[in-house]
């Protein structure tokens, strides 16, 4: 909280109390005055040089950063150095580890999913889970989801290897310009995924499923995909989606 | 007094009324006194309906009638009466009720309650019409 100041304004510019006045209040004068030595660390600017010759003494003391020799004649501005951060994006709700999620654009539209847990760049980790729905280990931002009030138990899910640089593509050789592209060229390559990233799902899977096995039709609804029909008051429900 | 045919639910001290709008829409209260053509005094001590005049046009009349107190009674009579004709549980049973009961559960299913209902009927309907089905074989 904000401390209230000691002085104030009676109009704008006419102070409550002198500068005397805050002075005596301040009371600084009955403190023990504590004399805290900085302490600087030494920084080197000089070197000695030896020199050669013998009636130049030796040695010299010479500056480390020699100054340059020249001046730009005209000063160049010095971009601001920005001070902002990114703030987290702040997780809706009524999204917590375990919610049940339905994907609203992409390649899985309409498919619902299990929230895992929120990374630190504001996305969501959800996953299908891949075995029952075939969504695999992903990441979505949470604009594009829509939380329902279904949540399982993923506590015993170990999920510390998903963070944001697990996603970062790998960067491919470029090959402009070499007998490789040319012979590249007409027959595509299917990418591969790699093995670490298959048994990662694989093993995030197992650790689902295990957990909705308990919960009677959830296999068939994670399978389903959500769509509205015609009867459904699509007003009504989505000002309390659930 | 002849047999109205006309109508079926009159206007009358211990009719059963369930309430359209207002602060205690959706529940019943009795008609103490008829006031004049547009409002009556109506009271509800078991269902939480303070004594009061309302609006025939807020209020919709039920099947229901509480027997026996006089007109213009206290709330204590009424609850009495009321009580023991076990018009709350009369109420309960019928299709009204049950119709209104049915709307506010849809209401407040989840969509995981809308999926597994759908599952649900489904079977039912499998069962259902295959039984249909075997019964037209044998004809």
């Amino acid at each position: 909280m904000a401390r209230k100041p000691r002085n104030r304004f009676l109009v704008p510019g006419v102070p409550r109390y002198s500068r005397s006045k805050i002075f005596a209040k301040k009371a600084l004068y009955k403190r023990k005055k504590e004399n805290i030595p900085k302490s600087v660390p030494e920084v080197k600017t000089t070197k000695t040089v030896p020199i050669k010759g013998d009636k130049n003494g030796g040695e010299r003391v010479v500056p480390l950063d020699k100054a340059p020799r020249f001046y730009p004649a005209e000063d160049v501005p010095r971009p601001k150095k920005s001070r902002k951060v990114h703030k987290t994006t702040k997780l809706r709700s009524s999204i917590t580890p375990g919610t049940i999620l339905i994907l609203l654009s992409g390649r899985y539209h309409g498919r619902r999913v299990v929230f895992l847990r929120q990374l630190k760049s504001g996305l969501l980790l959800v996953t299908g889970p891949f075995k029952i729905n075939g969504v695999p280990i992903k990441r979505v931002n949470q604009s594009y989801v829509i939380a329902t009030s279904t949540k399982i138990d993923i506590s015993s899910c170990s999920l510390d290897k998903f963070d944001d640089s697990y996603f970062k593509r790998e960067k491919k050789p470029s090959k402009k310009g070499t007998e490789e592209e040319f012979f590249a060229e007409g027959q595509k390559q299917k990418k591969e995924i790699p093995k670490e990233k298959v048994d990662d799902q694989i093993e995030i899977d197992k650790q689902l499923c295990a957990n909705l096995k308990k919960i009677p039709h959830i296999k068939d609804y994670l399978r389903a995909r959500f769509s509205l029909s015609k009867a459904e008051a699509i007003n009504k429900w989505l000002c309390e989606i659930s | 007094m002849t047999e109205n045919r006309a109508f079926k639910r009159l206007v009358e001290v211990g009719r059963v009324v369930f309430i359209d709008s207002g602060e205690d829409a959706g529940k019943l209260a009795v008609i103490v006194e008829i006031i004049d053509h547009n409002r009556a005094l109506i009271d509800g001590p078991s269902t939480g309906v303070a004594r009061q005049a309302h609006a025939f046009r807020d209020m919709t009349l039920t099947d229901l009638v509480v027997r026996g107190f006089p007109r213009g009674a206290g709330s204590k009579v009424i609850k009495k009466y009321f009580d023991k004709e076990d018009i709350l549980i009369k109420w309960n049973k019928s299709t009204w009720a049950k119709k209104l009961d049915n709307r506010t559960r849809r209401a407040a299913l989840t969509d995981f309650d809308r999926f597994k209902l759908l599952k649900l009927k489904k079977q039912r309907r499998f069962i259902v019409q295959s039984e249909i089905a075997t019964l037209r074989k044998n004809k």
